[in-house]
């Protein structure tokens, strides 16, 4: 049985369709990928993941429970078994980096404060950061601020761990490192990880399985040699690195025409 | 005329909504207040209250107890400079007793707190939200309300009327400084009038009115962060918005309850 399953998702923001008729399954200790653009949706997928946002339709169950139609409580036993690293890291600013970590050992766990001193160490030297746990996230660079994200989101030792652009915004060195805890976490917890991504190395080197989606909808699903055997022309477009058509002549001069009617219209 | 009166509905639908999200916020702060209270709640959310309550409370002491001391010699100036010319220029003791137990000294409070900590408490929700910090709040079990606002509110029942009490005080102290100055009446003879000139009654009201002003102030400067949209310049509309309101709705809520002790046969 597969511990997230997503059925027929369908988003809409103001009537505009997010993402349209979506399915999905990530199965125990797997490292899914989701790849794609800009605007693509894949921001929202994981929103809906860890349901912070409801759907307009479909479902997406986290270990057998639908997150879209729970209750509070199963939705709060659902979240903490997952551990989650935001794009922006979102730590919060007026604590050190070590009470963001210990916050949830606080919150949800009855350790003393010795234990939970001692597991936000670990968890901190996991990511590299044991030196830097008296600081404040403002006073960190942003690699330092995203792995710190990780410390956090691996403070209960969740089932099922969620990225949000971890590399985005890194030095390569600095991508390459936390590819290679994720690979470590994959490994040695069997947890089941969830990276959002348009960084095309990041993805192939920590994936067991891609997921690429394309204006709402996944283009293709499949492991990393079936992504890069793939003939679907965005995913081609997407990994040979091929502009758009936006800025060539004749998109340019259709927007122009396009523009000069809604013109006419209003006078 | 259409679209006069479309505009009317909406603005009032939009109001509706606000007061509608003020009641459902309030109901689940008290709903949250069992973990901020000490001994039976969760020790670090009663740590929470208590720093709450210093910046609310303690640091604004200065700011509080100054307002109070001007406006005291203001009321006494202004009464006695008409009251002499009736001869009846003791009756100045009794203005500044009642009028600050009963109404002068929570009014001030509250717009010196609405200025001060509603505000902040904008400006802060509103900052997290827009760093995601709610959201991250949110993913690890842990609800903003009961995090955040609970403990806020809690240290705003306790702050403001304590803030209104040392209000009353530095008042009644100012327009006796006025006396001894103007007239030679002796400190402890003002003292002996402002106690035979106030009832328990009085500052009764004026508590109960301080206590409504604290669940204006802390829950419009909260609802204002929560309702923060997009970036930075929303997070400064908010604050202001969060002022604006508070001061407005702690002076509507000022007459109500006058007129409420006026017609009940309480002062």
């Amino acid at each position: 049985m597969p511990i997230i399953s997503i059925r027929d998702l369908v988003v809409e923001y103001d009537g505009r369709r997010i993402l349209d008729g979506l399915n999905l399954d990530i199965e125990h200790g797997e490292t899914m990928v989701l790849l794609g653009g800009s605007g693509s949706g894949k921001s929202t997928l994981l929103r809906h993941i860890i349901g912070l946002e409801r759907p307009k339709s479909g479902s997406v169950s986290v270990k057998g429970i639908d997150i879209a139609h729970c209750s509070a409580a199963e939705l709060k036993t659902v979240r903490r078994s997952i551990g989650v690293a935001f794009q922006s890291a979102a730590l919060f600013n007026s604590m050190s980096v070590e009470d963001n970590v210990a916050l949830p050992l606080r919150e949800h766990t009855a350790l003393a404060p010795s234990i939970i001193d001692l597991v936000v160490w670990m968890k901190l030297a996991v990511v590299g950061l044991q030196d830097f746990g008296k600081l404040h996230p403002q006073e960190l660079s942003g690699g330092m601020k995203k792995r710190g994200a990780v410390a956090r989101a691996l403070a209960l030792d969740p089932e099922i761990l969620v990225l949000d652009e971890p590399s985005a915004g890194l030095d390569p060195i600095v991508a390459a490192e936390l590819d290679e805890l994720i690979l470590l976490l994959n490994h040695t917890f069997q947890m089941t990880v969830i990276v959002v991504t348009h960084e095309m190395p990041s993805a192939f080197r920590i994936a067991d399985r891609i997921a690429m989606l394309h204006k709402g909808t996944f283009s293709s699903i499949g492991t990393k040699d079936e992504i890069r055997a793939s003939t679907n022309p965005r995913v081609r477009q997407f990994l040979d690195r091929v502009p758009g058509d936006i800025t060539k002549a004749p998109t340019v001069a259709a927007y122009f025409e396009k523009y000069m009617q809604r013109q006419e219209k209003y006078e | 005329m259409a679209s006069v009166l479309e505009d009317v509905g909406k603005k009032t639908l939009n109001e509706l909504d606000y007061v509608g999200s003020l009641n459902i916020q309030l109901w689940a702060t008290l709903r949250a207040m069992g973990s901020a209270l000490p001994f039976v709640g969760n020790r670090y959310r009663w740590q929470a209250v208590v720093r709450q309550m210093l910046q609310i409370g303690v640091d604004a002491l200065p700011m509080v107890s100054l307002m109070a001391i001007c406006t005291g010699f203001i009321l006494a100036m202004q009464g006695a400079s008409e009251l002499r010319r009736f001869g009846a220029l003791h009756y100045v003791i009794d203005l500044v007793a009642v009028g600050f137990t009963r109404e002068l000294g929570p009014l001030l409070t509250a717009i010196a707190v609405s200025g001060r900590s509603g505000s902040a408490f904008a400006a802060e929700i509103g900052t997290m939200k827009v760093t995601e910090e709610l959201d991250s709040l949110r993913v690890m079990a842990l609800e903003p309300v009961e995090f955040i606002l609970a403990p806020k509110y809690l240290a705003a029942l306790v702050s403001v009327p304590c803030l209104s009490i040392v209000s009353n005080v530095c008042g009644i102290l100012a327009g006796g400084l006025f006396m001894f100055l103007s007239t030679h009446l002796s400190p402890l003879l003002y003292v002996r009038y402002v106690l035979t000139s106030i009832q328990l009654q009085d500052v009764m009201t004026g508590l109960i009115k301080s206590v409504a002003f604290a669940t204006i102030i802390a829950h419009v400067g909260c609802l204002e962060g929560f309702r923060v949209r997009g970036g930075p310049d929303s997070v400064g509309r908010s604050t202001t918005s969060a002022v604006v309101k508070s001061t407005f709705l702690v002076i509507v809520a000022d007459a109500v309850f006058t007129a409420i002790f006026y017609f009940t046969g309480k002062p």
